[in-house]
């Protein structure tokens, strides 16, 4: 069970930079002393975390994407795990 | 397939103005190996050739990096690069004018290093007085945006103040505070005697910090860096040699870390003399401990070795006289007793309360001496 709710909208933190690295052909999210390399699904969905969007469009606009549906779980574990190291901040 | 580099540490002088006794720069940093500063355009290529190579993360480091007066220029070529980019300071007569034209050039990230939780104590482990500098750029920090990281490194003169710290930390709203316990390179091996804890003190500075992690959820990241000579087995050093990380001194050469320099039985290529991706790929001083098939007894069958990596290679170096042997930190090493040796000495001096040794500034005459010395 995700902590945000819906309607909270998830952005990426401002000490945070969503980029692509073309040495790996891999998204990175770069921070202060640390970074992740994106597999294909997290850049897809930090990619529509735009600041606008709630989390329940997210979650819609991406199983339109893929015609697919349940991936709410997917999506907020990957926003989770990087809402508690601070990466990811949930607005109203 | 040798592995892509993701860190740059770019040591852009060994000028500065701070005097901290444990500053991990090399001993003779102000003898003629050091002196030729690479220049704006040298360092911008490094910038590119790390990119190329598959850098991300690129601290700019010294010495004193703001005394570069082309900061604002390496910055602003960083950040077209893609890199991120910290600046690793302290804060010295760093004015706001100065770290919102860093801020306007793309500077992602500032950490301030400070040595003590007050001016006093600060001021007298600097050697300089800078504590007023530090305090007012974390505010300027704050003002203008940027992630700020506070850096303490901590030793037997401070560590009794780690909760002062982590409040400072606190109070000036930073998003990290790295409490990373000295280790041992460096000026900071030339002065172990004074610097090394007691168990007793390390013992007081972790429960200190569990505590205020509890406090303090997620609002303030503490960062603890454990004090390797306390430990049962060696951390895994740069994540292994030549895997991840690379620094380049101020006059171009390329080390595995920032304490390679001193393995004397390695040789070291400039930036001068060759690129820097043949020099990551190829060069004997980033082949020599990478991989596995370097490693003696015990690494080679120990399960830990996928962990650790054989631990520090500059640490056996200094510590064993041979960087090519198990860090003598691990328990299982035959040399854990030259280890062993240094704590008990310093707990022993701190049971019959004897006044610790008198350590030796980090500064351009001490440095020159200690070269001429060998």
């Amino acid at each position: 069970m995700s902590p945000a709710s819906a309607a909270a909208v998830p952005r990426v933190a401002p000490k945070a930079r969503l980029q692509w690295d073309d040495v790996r052909n891999r998204h990175v999210l770069l921070y202060p002393e640390g970074l992740v390399i994106l597999n294909h699904t997290g850049a897809e969905i930090l990619g529509v975390c735009d600041g606008v969007r709630s989390l329940a469009e997210i979650v819609a606009t991406l199983e339109q994407r893929y015609g697919a549906s349940g991936l709410e779980p997917d999506v907020c574990a990957l926003l989770d795990g990087l809402a508690a190291k601070g990466l990811v901040l949930y607005g109203p | 397939m040798d592995p892509k580099p993701l860190w740059l540490l770019a040591e852009l002088t060994y000028r500065c103005p701070l005097q901290c006794p444990y500053c991990s720069n090399p001993l003779e940093f102000a003898g003629p190996r050091f002196k030729r500063e690479l220049s704006t355009e040298e360092w911008c290529r490094v910038f590119r050739d790390a990119k190329a190579l598959g850098v991300l993360q690129l601290g700019l480091s010294g010495g004193e990096p703001t005394l570069r007066s082309d900061l604002e220029e390496l910055v602003r070529t960083a950040h077209e690069l893609g890199l991120y980019s910290s600046l690793i300071t302290s804060a010295y007569r760093l004015t706001r004018d100065r770290l919102a034209a860093l801020r306007q050039a793309g500077l992602d990230h500032v950490q301030i290093s400070i040595q003590g939780a007050d001016a006093e104590l600060s001021d007298e482990i600097a050697g300089t007085a800078s504590y007023r500098d530090k305090i007012a750029a974390y505010h300027y920090t704050r003002e203008l945006g940027f992630p700020l990281t506070v850096n303490v490194v901590l030793h037997r003169r401070n560590l009794h103040q780690v909760e002062a710290l982590i409040r400072l930390a606190e109070s000036l709203g930073a998003e990290r505070i790295e409490l990373a316990n000295t280790q041992f390179y460096g000026w900071a091996f030339h002065n172990r005697d004074a610097l090394m804890p007691t168990k007793a003190q390390l013992e007081a500075a972790w429960a200190v910090v569990q505590r205020e992690r509890q406090r303090l959820g997620g609002r303030l990241e503490i960062v603890w860096v454990l004090p390797d000579y306390h430990e049962q087995f060696p951390k895994p050093c740069m994540g292994g040699w030549g895997r991840a990380y690379m620094t380049v001194t101020p006059a171009g050469e390329v080390w595995p870390c920032h304490a390679a320099g001193r393995i004397t039985t390695l040789r070291f290529e400039s930036v001068r003399e060759r690129p820097l991706e043949w020099i990551w790929h190829e060069s004997e001083a980033f082949n020599r401990f990478r991989g596995e098939s370097w490693m003696p007894e015990p690494c080679r069958s120990c399960p830990r070795k996928e962990m650790d990596y054989g631990g520090c290679r500059c640490q056996a170096f200094l510590v064993a006289g041979d960087a090519g042997v198990t860090d003598p930190v691990c328990s299982l090493s035959p040399r854990r007793h030259l280890i062993d040796a240094t704590v008990a000495q310093v707990e022993r001096g701190a049971a019959a309360q004897a006044t610790p040794e008198q350590w030796t500034y980090r500064a351009a005459p001490a440095s020159r001496a200690l070269a001429a010395k060998g």
